[in-house]
């Protein structure tokens, strides 16, 4: 059982001094994760901080000129060359303009008459996504009116709706995008890690070597297996850091528990990289089938779209989804606060996909590589 | 002497290449399909069936009205309850996306002309959470056109209209983003990775030898892979209008027009990093962190450009993907815009010269 040990250690050792006596190497490791972190903190956001629009006005009262003001108190509406009726099509076709603003002829009049007055809001859906939200910046300018209308001029009895949002009050998508690459991007990487360096051993014949030593192959597995956890606990950690002191997430929940769901997602990835090593033929296999597998598992783990958009056969489907349930432990402990009782869903698929994993792993090693 | 039937028996000798290797075949055909056929049906933005809970904490026929109005909806899937603490429950285990808490005293207020709803959002995927919310507060303004009297119209009323995409399908941007990822990865991944084997493996240096001559080899090259990569756009262009009825109101003549010139680009810079790196490992993580996951972030294929900080915008106009993305999204969904069309087409026609330039460069400094 010591010896066990023993030669498991020696062989981390001759992991790791592989990986990192190598400055290329070692800076691969380190420096793509964090720039990777910092890039995606930025560039994936479905938040709007800035839109063009174009008004058409064509009432020319002292009411449209007080709703517009509305416009340019907000922040975030910027108003490009005020276009006649026929230049605004224009602006929106060349992607000048992300709305128009239309305010009818009698806008006033229907105002003062208690008769709903209609602004007209035409947007460019090129990008749907971005012209709801667009929109929906345009309706709260529109509800902010209302409000004063109402009170200033009266208007009869209303309903008032007060709107929260539980968990990330400003409904900042950068949280939900950070939060979900530390639940993901260690994945890619222990894949690839794994896969790379099985086929590396494999291209080169040292692996041939290490079958004629005493190892068995599940310790020569394991070795390879725990040095990868090495790995990938440090660069888990390093988006970890960025996220909470560079973009400052506050983490709700307990560090213990976000790191226990991360190490078993790490171990199932690490699991599907040996897997694909054992049946590619070369490092060039390897990298296509790494693709192949984990281009699928990111796009579809429901963090670039809810899995609850998706159709019922893929939502069934992305239950064999590690990363789906890893991003879904993250959240829920780092925006959540989620205790262990409440992550039994998670971590039960999790250690099952790991456990299944690592037996097809297992059992592709014995047969196609020794 | 460049001739034409050196350069022919190169082709032909890199076709029969590009046949013979499964792995190639992979990337070129069996991924895109894969690509688009899963990820197209699997990505969507679009909130349907949103599972809500209205708490009715004194269940009126007002509130009941209200409760309505949401089931009514076919945007959610409404549950009603009297207990708020349900609704919390089943909002902390994620079951719900949304509570609409009507409170007691509801009719009461009402009928004094000032009565409140409360929304409560699950806020973990913002986007998510916003596009509920716009439904939500559509589901209420139906209370007031149904409520007559009791509750007054607002006095200004919005009316959306979605230039491009009337079906407010977010399947009709993605795909033809979808289509500029595949191209992406055809380029990218093919070109790295084959010529640094040829590299590795010494049998580039054994067609240097031969009279062969640079814009040869390039050509040899670039055809079977331009080819292979074209036929995976068609599969692309027949999936989207097949499957996925994404409409094209544009030329098709500058639709494939626009995307041989980005498939040079990819390709030649694929080129160029394998040319560079002479290594497979250095050149796929080259073509992954270089060119594939900066494209993935930064091409407005999926992430708005427009959401992004100024550098980023800035940074994001030195990927041709960007150029590509809103070239593809414009013809598919608007239509001739010749404005946006002509100056992107011209920008990776650029590209594709310069790249091809400085392949040919690099080629003819490794013969010497």
């Amino acid at each position: 059982m010591r010896s066990m040990l023993f030669r498991v250690l020696a062989l981390v050792r001759k992991e790791l001094l592989t990986v990192l006596k190598d400055p290329q190497g070692r800076a691969s490791l380190i420096v793509p994760p964090i720039l990777e972190c910092l890039l995606f903190g930025y560039a994936a956001t479905y938040d709007l901080h800035d839109v063009p629009y174009a008004v058409v006005d064509r009432d020319h009262s002292a009411a449209s000129r007080r709703f517009l003001a509305g416009f340019d108190g907000s922040g975030v509406f910027h108003q490009v060359s005020p276009a006649g009726s026929s230049g605004a099509s224009g602006l929106i076709d060349r992607g000048d303009a992300l709305l128009v603003v239309e305010i009818e002829a009698g806008f006033e009049r229907h105002l003062r008459s208690g008769v709903p007055a209609r602004v007209q809001i035409i947007s460019d859906g090129r990008n749907s996504n971005t012209a709801a939200t667009a929109t929906g910046y345009v309706e709260r300018v529109i509800d902010t009116f209302n409000a004063k209308w109402r009170a200033q001029e009266g208007g009869g009895p209303q309903l008032r709706v007060t709107e929260r949002s539980w968990y990330n009050p400003n409904l900042e998508t950068r949280w939900h995008m950070l939060t979900g690459l530390l639940g993901m991007t260690g994945g890619f990487q222990m894949v690839l890690f794994a896969s790379m360096s099985v086929a590396r051993e494999r291209e080169q014949g040292t692996l041939d070597q290490l079958l004629v030593t005493p190892f068995r192959t599940g310790e020569i597995l394991f070795g390879k297996a725990l040095a990868a956890l090495l790995v990938g606990l440090v660069q888990v950690t390093n988006t970890f850091l960025v996220a909470k002191l560079w973009f400052g997430i506050p983490l709700v929940g307990s560090v213990l528990v976000l790191y226990s769901g991360l190490a078993v997602f790490l171990v199932t990835a690490i699991g599907v990289g040996l897997l694909v090593a054992a049946r590619s033929r070369s490092m060039q296999q390897a990298l296509l089938f790494t693709f192949a597998v984990m281009l699928p598992g990111i796009l579809l783990s429901g963090l670039m779209t809810p899995i609850q958009a998706m159709p019922e056969v893929l939502q069934y489907a992305t239950q064999l989804n590690p990363v789906r349930y890893s991003i879904d432990l993250v959240q829920r402990v780092f925006l959540e606060g989620a205790g262990p009782s409440s992550l039994v869903s998670d971590l039960s698929h999790l250690v099952l996909q790991a456990a299944l994993v690592w037996v097809l792993a297992y059992r592709a090693f014995v047969r196609h590589l020794t | 002497m460049s001739s034409p039937s050196r350069a022919l028996a190169l082709v032909m000798k890199e076709s029969l290449q590009v046949l013979r290797d499964p792995s190639s075949l992979l990337v070129g055909v069996v991924l895109p399909g894969l690509v688009i056929f899963v990820l197209g049906y699997g990505l969507s933005l679009d909130a349907r069936n949103v599972p809500v809970i209205v708490v009715l904490e004194e269940p009126t026929p007002d509130a009941t009205e209200l409760a309505s109005c949401f089931q009514l909806s076919s945007y959610f899937e409404t549950r009603v309850t009297t207990s708020m603490r349900e609704a919390e429950s089943l909002m902390l285990r994620h079951e719900i996306d949304a509570i609409v808490r009507v409170p007691p005293h509801f009719s009461r207020a009402l009928a004094a002309g000032d009565s409140e709803v409360q929304v409560l959002l699950h806020g973990t995927d913002g986007n998510r959470a916003r596009i509920i919310q716009s439904y939500a507060r559509g589901a209420l303004a139906q209370l007031q056109v149904r409520h007559g009297g009791r509750v007054a119209l607002d006095p200004v009323i919005a009316q959306d209209r979605l230039w491009f995409n009337e079906a407010n399908d977010s399947r009709h941007f993605l795909v033809p983003g979808l289509v500029v990822l595949i191209m992406t990865l055809i380029g990218a991944l093919l070109t790295a990775l084959v010529v640094a084997r040829e590299w590795e493996r010494g049998t580039f240096e054994a067609l240097f030898v031969t009279p062969v001559r640079p814009a040869e080899i390039l050509l040899g090259k670039m055809v079977p892979y331009f080819l292979l990569g074209m036929l995976g756009l068609g599969l692309c262009l027949l999936s989207a209008r097949l499957l996925f009825h994404v409409p094209l109101r544009g030329s098709i003549v500058a639709l494939v027009g626009a995307s041989a010139l980005y498939l040079v680009v990819a390709l030649g810079f694929g080129l160029l990093i394998s040319s560079l790196t002479k290594n497979q490992f250095a050149a796929s993580f080259a073509a992954l962190n270089g060119n594939f996951a900066p494209t993935f972030m930064l091409s407005g294929f999926l992430f708005d450009v427009r959401s992004m900080p100024a550098i980023l915008r800035l940074v994001s106009r030195a990927f041709p993907a960007s150029y590509y993305v809103r070239t593809l999204q414009t013809l598919f969904l608007a239509g001739n815009v010749w404005d946006v069309v002509l100056p992107d087409m011209a920008v990776l026609a650029v590209m594709a010269v310069a790249l091809l330039g400085a392949n040919a460069a690099v080629l003819r400094k490794s013969l010497a």
